[in-house]
């Protein structure tokens, strides 16, 4: 129920109460209330009808950034562990 | 721009690098412990999300991953679920609701059912639906079934806003939504349940923010991760509760940057504070929880269901066999329950955790039956 699906915004209505979004091909309107700030162009998660947060695509990229660098440490220690 | 990096988080390589690294990092903590590590996840999505993308089953020997109550249709009260189904006989009225709700069986019948003898109950994808349904029905009233989380609860009083703005009279809201930190806080110290890590719900934690959850390891000394949706976002937040169990150092991780941030949505954030207020309610399975139930203001009355239609909610009665409110604590699995599979399934749910497509029993009979 608290599902959230990734959409880009396409139309912003007049008032920026009402925003046309774009999710896999499929068009809907959705409230914006939520996210006063959002721009034509970004990519928000919608839920229940409405806007909720703008996705923040360096922030994903920075959380996958990190992964592999633990893995990649993981991976050294594992290795270093074989040898002796 | 935004599909490629989702395609990251599914990417079966790195996702089995991650595996690797947790599962020996959830070895390590076993040692440590003595025994295998218990996580619990306070959300239906991550319940469904961690079935489906099959990583329950992968790290099934190195972890124990309980569902808490996560799901809203679930963790609502007989008595609410009455009352919901009982404003369907309001003379005249439109009832309109999310899906989820449609076969939840009250003690003695379900919407479904009053729509088939009779009941005007639509189906909405929105509250704003149901408010365009006020406007197209200005002589009838329209109730709201109100259900969710932290999540839901701003998107009906955006809503309820809006209605106000417009004066539209005959919109009203049922508000059975609910906050999800209070039952944490009353599950965790169970030793019954001995949770040693909490996966946090990434969409409610976009509006209550990361700093919500700082209790945890202040005070119930446990650590929590924020959590996303994808496989790899999914074991590296149990990589990194294995891991700061490990060394000691207990915090909230925000591992869903990219949706939630530090504070949360502030404007969500006043806009409940402004319509609701906090109330001790009922949660099936876990009786009263201190203010944990958002209910619509006094001054809001004039669009309050509650406050303005007085219905005739019948006496409780529990179906025999269901475990439900077992379920919601974690204490019990859907295995347990003789009725999971044998009498209640999707769709002939006995009880609402076979109803809601989140619900665990729903969960477990799609994806963990073997
Ligand atoms: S399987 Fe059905 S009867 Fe058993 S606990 Fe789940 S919902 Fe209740």
């Amino acid at each position: 129920m608290c599902l959230a699906a990734p959409s880009r915004i396409t139309v912003i209505f007049e008032g920026g109460f009402l925003a046309e979004v774009e999710s896999f091909g499929n068009k809907r309107k959705v409230g914006l209330a939520m996210v006063p700030e959002a721009k034509v162009g970004d990519y928000v998660l919608v839920h229940a009808g409405y806007a909720m947060e703008i996705l923040d695509e360096e922030a994903a990229r920075e959380s996958l950034k990190t992964w592999e660098e633990i893995l990649a440490v993981t991976g050294e220690a594992k290795s270093c562990t074989d040898k002796s | 721009m935004h599909g490629q990096v989702l395609k990251q988080f599914r990417d079966p390589d790195l996702g089995r690098r991650m595996a690797e690294s947790t599962r020996q990092r959830l070895q390590r903590l076993a040692d440590k412990l003595g025994r295998r590590p218990r996580f619990m996840e306070f959300c239906g999505t991550h319940t469904a999300a961690i079935s489906r993308t099959g990583v329950r089953g992968v790290l099934k020997t190195e972890v124990d991953l309980l569902s808490g109550p996560g799901c809203p249709v679930c963790v609502s009260d007989y008595s609410d679920i009455d009352r919901a189904i009982a404003f369907s006989t309001v003379p005249g009225a439109i009832v309109a609701t999310f899906g989820d709700m449609m076969k939840v069986p009250g003690s003695r019948t379900t919407l479904q059912e009053e729509k088939a003898r009779g009941a005007d109950v639509r189906v909405v994808y929105s509250s704003l639906d149901a408010l365009q349904l006020a406007r197209e029905n200005p002589d009838r009233p329209v109730i709201f079934l109100g259900v969710g989380f932290e999540t839901t609860a701003p998107t009906a009083v955006m809503t309820l806003e809006q209605a106000v703005r417009e004066d539209i009279r005959n919109f009203y809201l049922y508000s059975m939504h609910k906050t999800t930190p209070p039952p944490t806080r009353a599950l965790l110290p169970d030793p019954e349940l001995q949770i040693d890590g909490i996966i946090l719900p990434g969409h409610v934690s976009m509006i209550l923010g990361r700093k919500a959850w700082d209790f945890l390891p202040s005070k119930l000394q446990r650590p929590g991760v924020v959590a996303g949706f994808e496989p790899v976002e999914l074991l590296a937040a149990i990589d990194t509760l294995a891991d700061m169990l490990l060394t000691g150092n207990l915090s909230v991780v925000n591992q869903y940057g990219r949706a939630v941030r530090e504070e949360g949505n502030l404007v969500a954030q006043q806009a409940m504070d402004k319509y609701y207020s906090l109330v001790d309610g009922p949660w099936r399975g876990l009786g009263t929880v201190a203010g944990s139930v958002l209910k619509l203001k006094q001054e809001y009355a004039p669009w309050d269901a509650e406050a303005c239609f007085a219905v005739n909610v019948p006496p409780t009665q529990i179906p025999k066999g269901c475990i439900c409110g077992e379920i919601v604590k974690g204490k019990q699995s859907p295995f347990d329950c003789a009725l999971f599979g044998k009498g209640c399934d999707p769709i002939r749910p006995v009880g609402p955790c076979m109803v809601s497509s989140e619900g665990t029993c729903a969960t477990y009979y799609k994806y963990e039956r073997m």
